[in-house]
């Protein structure tokens, strides 16, 4: 008992310092890609490649002053921040990462904290609960913006919930289990013609390619970001919901946002693209792709040490490659160690799935412009509603006639 | 007092915490959350009985979709603090011994109930219990089951008629 709360207590904490410094280094990304798609340079001041604006921002954030406007309900004031950033960042307890499990010291644990058997649904519980550190953000605020942002996000969120839940029924028919760990290794193997992954995305007998749309869809409603970023339009609302929050209890509302996006991302992995599970069959033929985590992090690597010997100031010059031959050292242990390489295999496709869906956020972002309102309730339930329900019904049916598999 | 014991009580203290709250709040904003701190409270007692998916089913409807439009229809109408009428002095007159009274009467109940043995209190649940729910509602109870859906259907059509006749 005591050893498992031991390694519970462990891997909360790393996890947490991980996660928190993803976090920070996802707001780097979105900068950077948006800057890029708006044919900008982005954040390149702090550090070699602005590597060190997250640090700036934080540090900006802890010192900032940090006003309680007048007639704020102050209990309630303080309380929506904390309820925005944890219930986010604990979401993310859920998750399991890879399937290997690791062992150091004589214990044997699983990448991911919880293992629960009713994994889907606890994250869905705490999603749900996520909309009161918004709304009652807003309405403590005492400011007619904040309200207003607070009554469209619980107002987005109730909408969505429902689209969102039952965009993945299709995908717990399929798999026959809340637990995610069940639902990724329902996806193990290929198709019938070989050359496909069975994710769930193009699985058969029916392809949640319907599912897919409506959850990712909703997921971006509901994690309030564009083009369904209403609560906090900021050419009608100033910022919405955050308008009266400064210093540290603006930035734990970002990063509550980040944190969602993380988990949304993770959970489009883990139900539709197979989650840690490698695109390529698992035939002798394929063994090279064995070696792709390799290959990336060495060419990684190696492109950061051509590029940092190249950079304009002493710190770029001595950081970027420094960093680069991390990367090559990692690579060099993939390489030369089978176990390593082996258990790299997991969170190497998880992870990059994961990016790829944040990348389409930012991408999104930056190319579709804000909904109107009665359109973003319009999409909601005239939409996303019926598409979902046709989803549910028609995969029961397929399910029904050729069997799940 | 074994570890499940102590959450029991950390958590009949909360809910018992939160729904005193919930009735000596002023404001009706604070009586809300004070009903979601009941809420989660209960689904941590669900967690403990092994009843995993009730929990989880409790904590997304009751905590996460019922409560999200109270708040919603408190914010919306902007409700301040209740006022102090003659009638609610009467009301708190005449609740505190009724409350008394009914802590008496519950508290009679239970100590005459049979104690059961608290085996059979868990065995539909464990590992299977989403399972076994299922099974229940979907074969064994299938048509009071179909008939909840459509007196709620009902409902829906009667907010439906009412919102319509009004504009």
């Amino acid at each position: 008992m005591s050893a498992f709360l031991l390694t519970a207590l462990v891997k909360s904490v790393l996890l947490l310092i991980i996660v928190l410094t993803i976090l920070a280094y996802l707001s780097w990304f979105e900068r950077k890609v948006i800057a890029h798609i708006q044919s900008r340079w982005g954040p390149y001041r702090v550090g070699p490649h602005g590597l060190l604006q997250p640090l700036a921002d934080g540090l900006k954030f802890l010192f900032k002053e940090d006003p309680t406007p007048a007639g704020a309900d102050r209990l309630v004031y303080f309380l929506a921040p904390f309820l925005a950033l944890t219930l986010a960042v604990t979401s993310i307890a859920v998750i399991p990462f890879g399937p290997e499990p690791i062992r150091l010291f004589g214990h044997e644990t699983h990448l991911g904290i919880a293992d629960l058997n009713i994994g889907l649904l606890v994250l869905f519980a705490i999603t749900a609960l996520g909309v009161y550190g918004i709304a009652l953000a807003g309405w403590s605020s005492n400011s007619k913006y904040s309200l207003l942002g607070g009554l469209r996000s619980s107002a987005q969120m109730i909408s969505y919930e429902l689209a969102l839940t039952l965009s993945v029924v299709g995908v717990l028919l399929l798999a026959g289990s809340f637990s995610l760990r069940d639902i990724i290794a329902a996806q193990d193997g290929r198709t019938a013609w070989g050359f496909l992954p069975r994710w769930n995305v193009i699985a058969a007998p029916f392809p949640q390619l319907l599912g897919f749309f409506c959850y990712f869809v909703a997921a971006v409603a509901e994690t309030n970001r564009a083009p369904f970023d209403l609560p906090e339009a900021e050419s009608e609302l100033v910022a919405g919901f955050h308008t009266e929050y400064a210093s540290f209890k603006f930035a734990m509302f970002f990063m509550g946002e980040y944190a969602n996006m993380f988990t949304v991302s993770c959970l489009a992995t883990i139900m539709f693209f197979g989650g840690w599970i490698s695109p390529f069959a698992q035939t002798p033929l394929w063994a090279w792709t064995h070696f792709l985590p390799t290959a990336v992090f060495a060419a990684l690597g190696l492109y950061l040490v051509w590029d940092g010997i190249r950079y304009e100031t002493l710190l770029g010059k001595i950081v970027l490659p420094a960093l680069g031959l991390i990367l090559c050292a990692l690579a060099a242990l993939f390489a030369l160690f089978p176990g390593a390489n082996f258990f790299v295999q997991g969170p190497f496709w998880f992870l990059l799935k994961v990016l790829v869906f944040l990348f389409i956020y930012v991408w999104v972002r930056g190319t579709l412009p804000r909904f109107r309102y009665d359109q973003l309730m319009a999409v909601g339930w005239k939409l996303l509603l019926p598409v979902s329900i046709a989803n549910v019904v028609l995969t029961s049916f397929a399910i029904l006639m050729w069997g799940a598999r | 007092m074994s570890p499940q014991l102590i959450i029991f009580f950390l958590l009949a203290a909360l809910a018992v915490a939160g729904a005193l709250s919930l009735i000596l709040a002023r404001h009706p904003i604070r009586s809300a959350l004070s009903l979601i701190v009941v809420m989660v409270a209960l689904a941590g007692l669900y967690l403990l009985l092994g009843a995993e998916f009730v929990a989880a089913v409790q904590i997304i409807v009751y905590a996460g979709a019922i409560m999200v439009l109270f708040i919603f229809v408190i914010m919306l109408l902007n409700a301040g603090e209740e006022e102090r009428t003659n009638l609610s002095r009467i009301a708190t007159m005449a609740g505190l011994p009724l409350a008394v009274a009914l802590g008496g009467f519950i508290a009679a109940a239970i100590a005459r109930a049979p104690l059961l043995p608290p085996s059979s209190a868990a065995a539909p649940f464990g590992a299977a219990s989403t399972k076994s729910l299922a099974t229940l509602l979907f074969r064994d109870f299938v048509f009071p089951f179909e008939l909840t859906s459509f007196l709620i259907l009902v409902a829906i059509l009667g907010a439906l008629v009412l919102a319509q006749r009004e504009s």
